[in-house]
This record gives structure tokens, sequence and C-alpha cells, in this order.
């Protein structure tokens, strides 16, 4: 047998992950289709097709303001942060060698919250001239930034060794979360049900300008993603093997910690706490398509967005008049595929 | 001919390694042999580049670029599952791209056909014992083409039969392409055995520095491993070292 046969099954390995990622893609699309097609006004995949021909100035007014006011930028934003929350909870447990961590582990999510809560709370009284629809995304935005400025500057400091960045992560997140508590406890009952109308993540919160925001930002990491993506999978060597190939390790912990808070900013900031799918995402695409990077990364990307999607049906379908925040589907759903993908895998 | 040359090292403000420097010619085998703590792995990093000190590697007056040093570290122990192939592909991580070229891949499976390991091919890291991995490692490293390649304890897994065939085959690979070697051996008849020199390593200095043969000899072990040892001849004409305990 010649080294050219032998090299067969690797093609065939490599083979099979693309068929893996042609699937998952294609599976989306149907379910995305699902997704336009439920809502409380109910729409057939015939009718959904003639007013998506028709376009936004379409004859039929109401159908047209459903599905390009409604329902196309939930659908479209269900994608983009399924797609963020998926690649950073991929990166991050690449970075922090740990299958427990998340886009949240260190303490984004709490800081993102807390950011809302405080242009909820103070936003008018500021005078900003920014709108109230956009002022508490930014704020979300810029406190996400902020937590990882924290945790950037104790990597910098002290070496950005995993065990430093959770430390540092965990102090961050108890830290936000607790001014966060606080903002709750000063904060008057109507504005106290914004800002935990606000920590549900939920998709009716977007619109054409969140999906733009959100969607340029991701495309923006992507090129950034695609530069590391060998490293990363290096890094799954282990720590002193990746480091005797040439990597440095703790560079590369620290760029990847700056696009992972990008982001789950764009992803969170708009649209709120969305638990479970970027712990979730990435261990369904290394079970599906292993740990090369090359094919991890769009997998997790894929596989995110399959579980938003998902949980964005499952949630309109359980209550028809006001859908459930996604972000509690996910979390109530995630706990059973958190299980299965434990009990799969001999050791994740 | 590379010319290596090491400051003291301190780790916190303890010194732990003292200024030292040596010449490896091109193509030989150098082993560094020490008791528990004396330095060798300190050394092995600061040359490899790993610790931030600013030790001068020259090849024939140039410095070496840290791409062309290859290094195995001792805590080596993989919990990918990653394949063989994949994983010795890593070993060219910077030349890889979006589509691995197929004369990457063949090269791989040439190199691990060389080393007996073409069976593990496909097999995930994770599922290997940690003598394979050891082995795999040392395959991915050769597959770097390091001009200098160091290696701390790259037999501590291996059993005695891959102990011989990995040291002779990295020895003749070295010959072959003209690649120095530097290893940390803790078994000194191993090290006599297939290395050109050795360098002993003892309380964070270089103590000798000589030829296999007179390594050892005017009670240097005695001194600094605390055994008694005996020296033999093998039936090669090799020397072989029992260690017994000090009476």
């Amino acid at each position: 047998m010649s080294v050219a046969d032998r090299a067969l099954p690797w093609r065939r390995q490599s083979g099979r992950r693309g068929v893996a990622l042609v699937a998952a893609l294609l599976i989306l699309a149907v379910l995305s289709l699902l997704d336009l097609m439920t809502g409380p006004s109910g729409m057939g995949a015939a009718e959904i097709w003639r007013t998506f021909r028709a376009g936004p100035a379409g004859e039929d007014r109401a159908a047209a303001a459903i599905l390009f006011q409604i329902r196309l930028p939930q659908t479209a934003m269900a994608l983009i942060v399924g797609a963020a929350l998926g690649l950073a909870g991929l990166m991050m447990q690449t970075i922090l060698a740990n299958p427990l961590a998340s886009p949240f582990t260190l303490g984004f999510s709490a800081a993102a919250g807390f950011g809302a809560a405080a242009s909820i709370l103070f936003g008018a009284a500021l005078g900003l001239p920014l709108p109230g629809h956009l002022l508490t995304p930014a704020a979300a935005f810029a406190a996400t930034l902020a937590a990882t400025l924290l945790v950037w500057l104790v990597a910098r400091a002290r070496g950005s060794q995993p065990e430093i960045m959770v430390l540092a992560g965990i102090a961050v997140l108890f830290f936000f979360q607790s001014l966060q508590s606080l903002l709750q406890f000063l904060a008057s009952p109507e504005v106290l049900q914004q800002i935990v109308f606000w920590l549900f993540g939920s998709l009716l919160k977007a619109n054409w300008t969140t999906v733009q925001v959100s969607g340029a930002i991701t495309l923006v990491c992507l090129p950034f993603i695609a530069r590391d993506t060998w490293a990363l999978t290096t890094l799954r060597m282990g720590e002193a093997n990746a480091q005797s190939l040439g990597l440095d390790t703790h560079a590369l912990r620290r760029r990847i910690l700056l696009l992972t808070a990008a982001l789950t900013a764009a992803a969170v900031s708009f649209t709120g706490t969305i638990g479970f799918v970027g712990l979730i995402a990435p261990h369904a695409a290394r079970a599906a398509v292993g740990e090369d990077h090359r094919f991890a990364l769009p997998m997790a990307a894929l596989a995110g967005a399959l579980i938003l999607i998902i949980a964005s049906v499952a949630a309109k379908l359980l209550s028809s008049g006001a859908a459930i925040p996604v972000g509690i589907v996910t979390a109530i759903a995630g706990i059973p595929m958190l299980m299965a993908v434990i009990l799969r895998q001999k050791e994740i | 001919m590379f010319d290596i040359e090491v400051p003291a090292l301190f780790r916190g403000r303890v010194q732990v390694l003292a200024p030292t420097a040596f010449t490896l010619a091109a193509g030989s085998m150098t082993g560094i042999v020490g008791p528990n703590g004396a330095g060798k792995s300190t050394l092995l990093r600061a040359v490899a580049g790993i610790s931030q000190d600013s030790v001068a590697v020259r090849r024939r007056g140039e410095p070496l670029h840290r791409r062309a040093i290859g290094f195995l570290p001792q805590a080596f122990s993989v919990a990918s599952t990653l394949s063989v192939t994949d994983c010795i592909l890593l070993g060219r991580r910077e030349n890889l791209g979006w589509r691995v070229p197929v004369w990457a891949r063949n090269d791989a499976r040439g190199l691990l056909d060389r080393f007996g390991l073409a069976d593990l091919a496909d097999r995930p890291m994770s599922a290997l014992s940690g003598g394979q991995q050891q082995r795999v490692l040392l395959v991915q490293r050769l597959f770097r083409n390091p001009a200098l390649l160091l290696l701390d304890e790259p037999t501590s897994a291996l059993d005695l039969h891959h102990q011989l065939s990995a040291l002779s085959m990295i020895r003749d690979h070295a010959r072959e392409t003209g690649m120095a070697v530097i290893a940390a051996l803790h078994d000194l008849t191993l090290a006599a055995r297939f290395c050109d020199r050795i360098l002993v390593l003892a309380g964070g200095a270089v103590v000798r520095d000589d030829a296999p043969a007179a390594a050892f000899a005017g009670g240097l072990i005695e001194n600094h491993w605390n055994v008694a040892p005996e020296f033999l001849k093998a039936r090669d004409g090799g020397l072989v070292v029992v260690p017994h305990a000090m009476a």
C-alpha cells in the first residue's frame, strides 16, 4: 500500500466534515423558512414567497409589513446572534481549555446587563442625543467592552494563563452582577420591570438597524478569526506543545478574548442574555466535525444559529400571542441538550 | 556549527542557572544529564525561546530564527481528539492555509511510515498511550524540519525497544540533515550510547562537558547523583552505568 493510498481515509474524513457542514446549512435554511412561517398571524410558504417576491412595497400591505418589518429581521437576528454566540463559545472553550466555558464565562453578560440597567435607569436623565432604543444597546456594548478591558489588563499584567483569565473573569462577573443588583434595588417597580424584561434575551427587539449593526460587527470579526484558525487548532494540543510549536499562546488568548467580547457584545446588546447557545454549540460542533478549527468554527456558527432558530420557532409555537423570550427557551431546552452531549462523549 | 550563549537565568531573585556557552557541531547529538532540579528543563526552555530569557543562538555566526528551533517539552500529554495525521501537520502550522496541500499530507504520512506509526495515522491523539503520543509528537517536531532540535526527556514514556529505535532514528536524521540535537536524558547508559558529547548539569551549572567515555569519570556521579556507579563495558564496547546505593 503506497503512501498515497493510505491518505484516502484522511480525505474521506475531510469529505465527511464538508458533508456535515453542508447538511447543517441546508437544515438551517429549512428551519429559517419555518421560522418565517411561524407567528401569530400565520403565513404559508407560498404566501411568504409571494410577499417576498413583491418586496417591501408590495400590494398586500399587511403581509409586507409582517414579513419585512417583523419576521425577517427577527429571523436574521436569530441567525446572526446564534452564529456569533457559537463562534464566541468555541473560541472561549479553546483559549480557556475548558469545556464549561461559554461567551459569558468571563462576566460579559453581567456587564452587558449592568450597562443596560444603568441606561434604563439613568438614560433619560443624562439627556444624551441617542434615542432610547439605541441607548440601551450602546450602554450594554460599552459595559461589555469595559469588562473585557478589565480581564485583558489583568491577563496582560499577570500572564494570560487560563486560570488567571477565569479568576479575573469571575471577579468581573461578581462585580457587575452586584452593581446590576444595586441598580435593580434602586429602581422603581416600572423601571425594574423594564430592566428584567431586557435581561430576558428576546428576538422581539430585532429590527433592521439591530440586524445591520450586529451583522456588521460579526462580519468584521471574521477575517481576524480566520487568521488565527490554525493557531486555535494548535492550542488544542495543550499549552506546552503549542508554545513549543512557536505559538505565543498568551498573545493569542488576549487577541481571541477581544474577538469573543466583540461577538458577544454584538449578540447580547440588542437581544439581552441568551444563555446556553454559546455553551452547547461548540460541543455539538466538535462532536460533528472534530477539533480542526477550519471545520469546527463554521460548524459552531451553524450550530449556534440552528439552536436559536429552533428556540425561536418553539417560543412562537408555545405561546402564539406573546412569544416567550427566546432566552428562556434556550436555557430550559439547553439543559437536556447539555446532558445529551455529556452522556454521549466519554470525555469533553 | 551552532553557538549557544545562555546568560545567568533567574526565577524571581533566585539564580537557577549560571551563565554558560557551548558550541554544537552540525549533525551532532548532545546529551544533557543531571540530577532532578539541576536546571536541564530550564536550560532547554530558555534555548527554545519559551521562557523570556535572552539566549543567543547562532548558526555560523548568524542569529538562528526561533522558527528553526524545534522543542519537545517534558509535559507533552495531549487530550485533543485531533487525528495523528492532523497532529503531524500542525508541525508546520505556519504554512497551513484553508486547504492542506497534498504534498504536505503525503510528507506527514511518509514520516509516520518511517517511524513505524503508519497504523496510527487516523487514530485520535486522545486514544493513544503516553508512549505512542510521545513518538507522534517527536515525529511532529521532525516534520518542522528544525535546524536545532531540543528534546526534554524524549524517551520518558517509551518502552525499551522504542527508546532505542527513537534515539537511533533521531541520530540518523541528524546525521542526514545536519540538524543538531540536544536531549535531556536520565538514563546515563542511553546518553553514553547515543550522544556524541555530554553536558553534565548540577546545581544550576554545567560541571562537565566531555565525550561520553570521559563524561562520568572522577567521582562525578557519586557527588551529584548520590549513587555509587559501576562502569561496565557493553558487547559493542559502549559504556554501561549501573547505579548502586551509596554505602
